[in-house]
């Protein structure tokens, strides 16, 4: 109990803790959270890792039972593990909340996404643009004499290794759906 | 029995079918429509506050010192973003309350009406849920899933928007038993096999502590019986969070006194030194925890709450237990008596030899004077004057908080009412009001700071209107006491905007809203003083004029260790060296 000595430069005299506790190795989780489809839902998921300070790589949400007006929010986000279950934890007291699974956890789940890519330019360019398109296996869904819009489908890593490729070539503009995923087997 | 009523009688009725008996509010331009149907009944009393945020602040007091859910209706904008600070508070201490807002009709909704804000959107991260009915065939459904879900699991404040069209259409009414609640049930029994876990560390432990908090309250009075049956059954020390006073008497012999930055020095010791901590609906805060790699490093933990993300936040603890506290308690009670009621005695008494040479370094010892009064004598003799009457507490927040926290005793569960998780300035006033509507007889005292008090002054009205007797004990020391220690001991004695200037007199003040004033200022008085607050029928603003200057001890650095607690002692020491900062 002999007098504190705080050092010159030191937060311990703050309000709070400033030291950060979380400084820990961060993985990338895929979460499926199945709601209940009601007014404000997606609002709650997002704010929750706004205002907590979590990350979101990648979100998407759909409806995926009508009739039990459910909808499934697909969440990349990334953190330590503690941080993950924290994360699991917050969610799961979300009122309109059901589930939320960790595929990550479940094992290395399927996930895909889909982009549609525009690529202006003629002549060599545009042909080689056109060559790439199908080693990856990407569609034309629209054509003019100086653009294409691709269509690919696949991991979120092949479509980065597609649109860095287009670069060069004349990539023009990119949107991207975000991940959809499903754990593997039954 | 489908039965047809406009929106605005569907909430009077749910709320009668709730068993709701008050309900604290103001009037505005959306909510026209429900004062109306409240002026012609008579079962649900209407307070009338004069600002929303202590309507929110009278229904916590109401809601902790009853264990039933809080009830406000307020109006759309601007009613609605007054609220938003009592919600919040709500949400932090986990207070069950129902908020009615009105808003602009449906069609209006989005165009920027006239006092239309986003309520759904602002209360969303300071609720435990809301809703927007925009349908009335859904309102009276909704409202009894909001009660529900208000007093469901970890008890919380949700909010039910309602534009006004919705107000005045005429829709079927649900009745609560067909109300659908199945979707949200959290789980309160505990896991049989980690409770038996439970049980063999409390078979074997050497240096145990129970570390219990507002959880054991909200669980319900059979709880806090629990717990004390476990606590004595055992023989093993219990300390607790501010929000769980009462949940075991301190007159109990195992009471070591509330613990973190402010805490007992024992207390803290104990939480630091022990080898099994066994935390009860406590969530580690960090006013709790100090330094967390320092966090009492040699005890195996033990988490029981009911709310999951609760559990692992702060502190990694060995064996979680999701589980109401009350259901919970039972079980390990259950089982720790079949096995043979076992406890290292050996262990046990070794442990308590270690916490009576704590408890010897009297930590709240004080240098006490003849000619001002001490805050902390202040208190001894408003413990000693009204221990063993019907007596509910509420506070403000900062130092006179503390000094309540541990100077006064609390031999009962739902008498203690503080903000504790937001620090709400302000809280206590409103929230005395609460309690005394709730127990008329009771001696409600909201033991108060003059900065804070002045925060919600503007209920003296509501006070007298509704002819609440609440003694509002205001240790007067024309500073904003916890402000100033933290300048005195950490920004060297640079006291930056923390004096109470202009302050009104008191006395005449209280004289002016039909109150009683007192003023004392010489300690040979006080006594009397505070027996002629207590005898009297009718409100008392009783202004204590206290030291200056003192400052609240023992007092734990942020950032420090338990074991490195501040005693009154070691003060100027400090002060030293923090200048150097």
């Amino acid at each position: 109990m002999a007098a504190l000595k705080i050092k010159k430069g030191s937060s311990s005299h703050s309000a709070y803790d400033l030291r950060d506790s979380h400084s820990q190795i961060e993985s990338s989780h895929t979460l499926a959270v199945i709601v209940d489809n009601e007014a404000g839902v997606l609002a709650r998921v997002i704010g929750l890792f706004s205002g907590r300070g979590y990350n979101i790589d990648s979100l998407t949400v759909a409806e995926v039972d009508h009739k039990g007006h459910k909808s499934r929010i697909t969440v990349v986000t990334r953190g330590t593990e503690s941080v993950i279950d924290q994360i699991k934890a917050q969610l799961g007291r979300i009122v309109p909340v059901h589930e939320v699974k960790d595929l990550t956890v479940e094992g290395s789940p399927v996930e895909r996404e889909l982009a549609l890519i525009k690529v202006s330019g003629t002549g060599d360019k545009r042909i080689e643009a056109l060559r790439l398109a199908e080693i990856f296996r990407a569609n034309v869904v629209d054509s003019t004499l100086e653009s294409f819009v691709f269509e690919i489908t696949g991991t979120p890593e092949k479509i980065d290794a597609f649109a860095d490729l287009m670069r060069p070539l004349g990539l023009a503009e990119v949107a991207r759906t975000g991940v959809a995923a499903l754990s593997r087997g039954v | 029995m489908a039965r047809q009523m406009t929106g605005a009688k569907m909430v009077v009725q749910a709320l009668k079918d709730q068993g709701v008996d008050t309900i604290f509010g103001y009037p505005g331009g959306a909510v026209l429509p429900i004062y109306d149907e409240i002026f012609q009944q008579n079962d649900i009393h209407h307070i009338l506050v004069r600002h929303e945020q202590a309507a929110v602040h009278m229904a916590e007091g109401y809601a902790r010192s009853t264990g039933k859910p809080g009830v406000v209706l307020v109006t759309s904008g601007p009613g609605a973003t007054n609220a938003v600070t009592g919600l919040t508070d709500a949400l932090m201490d986990s207070i069950p309350l129902v908020v009615f807002t009105g808003q602009v009709p449906t069609f209006m909704v989005g165009t920027d009406g006239f006092q239309e804000a986003d309520t759904v959107g602002i209360t969303r991260p300071c609720t435990k849920h809301n809703w927007l009915v925009k349908d009335t065939d859904k309102l009276s459904e909704t409202i009894h899933q909001a009660f529900h879900v208000a007093t469901s699991g970890r008890p919380g404040p949700v909010l039910i928007d309602m534009p006004k069209d919705v107000q005045f259409a005429t829709g079927t009414y649900t009745p609560p038993k067909a109300a659908r609640t199945d979707n949200y049930q959290p789980q309160v029994k505990g896991d049989l096999e980690a409770i038996t876990q439970l049980v063999e560390l409390i078979e074997q432990a050497e240096r145990p502590v129970f570390y219990t908090g507002g959880g054991v309250i909200n669980s319900g009075p059979a709880a806090s019986q629990l717990l004390r049956e476990l606590v004595d059954a055992t023989g093993f020390p219990i300390t607790s969070t501010l929000m769980g006073l009462g949940a075991y008497p301190a007159s109990g012999k195992s009471w070591l006194g509330m613990l973190g930055m402010h805490g007992l020095y024992e207390a803290n010791l104990a939480m630091h030194g022990c080898d099994l901590m066994i935390n009860l609906g406590a969530r580690f805060d960090d006013r709790i925890t100090g330094r967390i790699p320092d966090f009492s490093p040699r005890s195996t933990k033990v988490h029981v709450d009911i709310d999951a993300s609760s559990i692992n936040k702060i502190i990694p603890v060995e064996l979680p237990i999701l589980g109401d506290i009350g259901h919970v308690l039972e079980d390990v009670l259950k089982v720790w008596k079949a096995r043979g009621r076992k406890v290292n005695k050996a262990g046990l008494e070794k442990w308590w030899k270690k916490i009576d040479e704590w408890r010897a370094v009297n930590c709240l010892a004080y240098t006490n004077s003849e000619k001002t009064i001490k805050p902390q004598y202040a208190l001894q003799r408003l413990e000693e004057l009204t221990k063993g009457m019907d007596r509910y507490i509420t506070t403000e927040v900062g130092q006179h908080q503390m000094w309540a926290a541990q100077f006064l005793g609390f031999e009962d569960p739902n008498r203690w009412m503080t903000s504790g998780g937001l620090g709400t300035m302000g809280y206590g006033f409103p929230a005395s009001i609460g309690v005394q509507i709730a127990h008329p007889d009771a001696l409600v005292i909201n033991v108060a700071g003059e900065a804070s008090w002045l925060m919600n002054m503007q209920e003296m009205g509501t006070a007298s209107q509704f002819r609440t007797p609440v003694k509002q004990f205001i240790l007067n020391n024309e500073r904003l006491g916890m402000v100033r220690q933290w300048q005195e001991l950490l920004h060297g004695e640079r006291y930056s905007q923390s004096w109470s200037e202009s302050l009104p007199d008191f006395v005449k003040l209280a004289e002016s809203f039909g109150w009683k004033g007192i003023q004392v200022s010489d300690p040979a008085e006080l006594d009397d003083a505070i027996m002629e607050m207590i005898n009297y029928d009718g409100p008392v603003l009783f202004d204590c004029l206290v030291e200056k200057h003192e400052n609240c001890f023992p007092m734990i650095p942020s950032g420090k260790p338990h074991n490195e607690m501040l005693l009154a002692a070691d003060a100027d020491a400090f002060k030293e060296g923090a200048t150097l900062v």
